[in-house]
């Protein structure tokens, strides 16, 4: 005891920190924000550390060079000991990270927490989030393969379209006129030194606001923030109603930061890492690049905007997504904090989550990707083809040819850019069918330049075809009345 | 010497240091500046205005439209695969041609020709181009990028150096770099 008691002593004289320690670990905080609730912050950081110990790691054995970064990949899944589980590691600690950033994000918000004073702590967790999507961004670069190198593609294209400074902002990030070897330099360095060093001063400004201003309250209805009486309020309750940080609050931090791992683990274990697809090889066109997770929603974004809002959609949304979080505690900066009384600010995150859900389940799917090998891989359905004459068989045959299945299913079968057609002959008069083929329209390309008078006829004999059982194809009533002028009833096969 | 004197001498010496260390820190941001905007001023190297080859006209019938590659002419040993570069060549009657870049001109990604059809599809969004080129649906805005081409003793050249992007395209609208088919909105 008295050994202990030394060395602590000779210790103190020397490394005079001891004062901090306990400044920080026994600071007052309310009581109820001892909670579930608020962990997610301290979740993040303990993310972000095994982030920092298996990105190391891995940089033991990665090759930042265009020619040798996807082969590195291999033998890390392959050749290392447990090579595979730290890039798996790594891998969904990304995504986790990213969620749990998210996550937070959302309950700061809900809970008031940027209110008076603690505007600016908001404001860097901002500046937070968008280095944490930037590592996920440059992660996926660092993964050289075929997702990654189109990715690039895509992100030069979005980010050419910036009026003026476009172009060079591609040629700054691709390093060079295409896509290669400085490319993946400049992302390693993006990903190894710049943004985790904005990464790491962010989080400690961040800390300190947070242990400076101290933690946000419990909201309670009706306890509304005055810029006059805040501090003073929130001083007079952590002293009447406080418990020290360590250890009133800290052990729910512990084991959920604990937790966390061991979903990651679990994760790591379970899917194995990410990748790598296809060697990064530009002349290898069989693929059909996809972005990470958490920019599938983008993706989806890019496909169903129209055309001419796609470009002011990309290049303005951003900025007024972006000035209405920074602005957000500057004109809130005062009311109510609980989210009983701030419907809209429960609407808000609903509307987001469901927005942002159902994109990314599209993006999944991506209904609007043709299905590039359809007409060659996948057969015509054989109720299609059953008691048919010649004609519509030769018609089913151009149907496969003119890459119409890439982009229609038959039976769920084949692509979904355009609508199903398994029953478009109750939709559409033959006149009209011969207008969508020849003509094109929608999103649908026109064919008639492409098919001969015989190809069309057999083809549209074939879309006749497509109706259910009991149902007749549609017909244009005023056709008969043309056609035969002597009948003037209506014709009798008209559903 | 008087207190007030004495602190404003000091005073001064400070404001000096900080403007000498100012001054050197703008002389040093010049060469940092350069060299981190190396790849914007295009200091053209050798091998920037070269003509590729894509090989022997033999390769590419009249009337059809043929996949080529060629190494792009700005490359460092380093660079592995990424130095090739995909293209469409259309040979449209024996005299002309037209050489696509791989990029599709909505987000870049690599277009497929259907030979069948005469059309080009995207696998990102579903843009879909005839076979001159011209844009026939889907998201993108305008064509297929087309480089310049020449042909000499029997071999089609054409001028690559820079990844086609929306933006980069209009850029050089007036250049034989990257021609233009349509004019950018
Ligand atoms: C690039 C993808 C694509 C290809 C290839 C394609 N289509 Fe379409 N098609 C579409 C889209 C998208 C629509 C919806 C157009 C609209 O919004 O008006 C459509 C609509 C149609 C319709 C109208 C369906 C309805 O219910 O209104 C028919 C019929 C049709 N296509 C037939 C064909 C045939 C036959 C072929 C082959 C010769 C073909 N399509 C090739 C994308 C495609």
């Amino acid at each position: 005891m008295r050994l202990i008691k030394t060395v602590v002593d000779w210790l103190g004289v020397r490394l005079p920190i001891d004062a901090t320690i306990q400044e920080t670990a026994g600071h007052q905080v309310p009581r109820d924000t001892a909670s579930w609730f608020y962990v997610f912050g301290s979740a993040a950081l303990v993310v972000f550390m095994l982030q920092i110990i298996t990105g190391i790691m891995l940089a033991f054995i990665y090759v930042p060079s265009a020619g040798q970064a996807w082969n590195s990949l291999q033998v890390l899944n392959h050749n290392v000991t447990l090579g595979w589980f730290i890039r798996a590691m790594h891998g969904w600690g990304s995504d986790f990270m990213v969620a749990i950033v998210l996550i937070h994000m959302v309950q700061v918000f809900l809970f008031g927490a940027y209110k008076f004073p603690r505007e600016l702590t908001w404001v860097v967790g901002i500046l937070l989030l968008i280095v944490t999507l930037g590592m996920a961004f440059t992660g996926q670069v660092l993964r050289f393969d075929q997702d990654a190198y189109w990715g690039l593609g895509i992100g030069a294209s979005i980010a050419s379209r910036v009026p003026i400074l476009g172009p060079p902002t591609v040629n700054l990030m691709l390093g060079g006129p295409i896509i290669a070897g400085a490319t993946l330099s400049r992302f390693f360095a993006l990903h190894v030194f710049i943004i985790p060093g904005l990464l790491i001063s962010f989080v400690v400004v961040h800390l300190l606001m947070v242990l400076r201003l101290g933690i946000n309250e419990w909201p309670m209805p009706g306890r509304v923030v005055r810029k006059a009486t805040y501090i003073k309020d929130y001083h007079e309750l952590t002293k009447r109603d406080g418990v020290p940080f360590v250890p009133g609050a800290v052990y729910k931090d512990l084991f959920f930061g604990a937790f966390i791992i061991i979903a990651i683990a679990a994760c790591a274990i379970y899917f194995g890492p990410f990748g790598p697809s296809g060697a990064p090889d530009p002349t290898i066109i069989q693929t059909a690049p996809r972005p990470d997770y958490f920019f599938l929603w983008l993706y989806a974004v890019l496909s169903l905007l129209p055309p001419s809002m796609e470009t002011p959609a990309l290049l303005i949304g951003p900025v007024i997504v972006l000035a209405g979080l920074i602005l957000l505690p500057f004109i809130f900066g005062e009311g109510e904090k609980s989210w009983r009384r701030r419907p809209i600010a429960v609407l808000t995150i609903l509307l987001s989550a469901v927005a942002l859900g159902t994109l990314t389940k599209l993006a999944q799917f991506a209904p609007w990707s043709p299905v590039m090998d359809a007409w060659s891989e996948i057969p015509v359905p054989s109720e299609f083809l059953q008691n048919r004459t010649a004609l519509e068989r030769q018609g089913a045959l151009v149907f496969k040819l003119k890459q119409c299945h890439n982009c229609h299913s038959l039976d769920d079968q084949g692509g979904k850019r355009g609508p199903a057609l398994d029953a478009v002959a109750v939709r559409l008069t033959p006149d009209q069918l011969i207008r969508q083929v020849i003509q094109g329209g929608g999103n649908m390309p026109a064919y008639g330049k492409n098919l001969s008078p015989a190809e069309t006829t057999a083809l549209v004999a074939f879309l006749e075809t497509l109706h259910p059982a009991g149902q007749l194809p549609a017909r244009d009533a005023s056709r008969t009345l043309a056609l035969d002028p002597q009948d003037g009833t209506a014709p009798a096969s008209k559903p | 010497m008087t207190l007030p004197e004495g602190l404003s001498r000091r005073t001064l010496l400070v404001k000096l240091g900080i403007a000498f260390n100012a001054a050197i820190a703008a002389v040093l941001a010049v060469p940092i500046v350069r060299y981190l905007m190396s790849p914007v001023i295009h200091e053209r190297k050798g091998g920037y205005d070269a003509w590729v080859s894509l090989g022997n006209l033999e390769q590419f019938p009249p009337g059809q439209t043929r996949f080529a590659t060629y190494r792009n002419p700005v490359v460092n040993p380093w660079d592995g695969t990424t130095g090739d570069i995909a293209c469409w060549v259309r040979n449209v009657d024996g005299k002309s041609f037209q050489v696509f870049a791989i990029n599709c001109a909505h987000l870049g990604c690599p277009v497929r020709w259907f030979p069948q059809s005469s059309l080009f599809l995207c696998p990102c969004h579903g843009g879909a181009y005839y076979q001159d080129g011209s844009r026939a649906s889907g998201p993108p805005e305008r064509g297929l990028f087309e480089y310049g081409y020449k042909l000499e003793s029997g071999r089609l050249f054409i001028k690559a150096e820079e990844m086609p992007t929306p933006g980069s395209a209009c850029k050089s609208k007036n250049s034989d770099i990257v021609r233009e088919i349509k004019p950018c909105a």
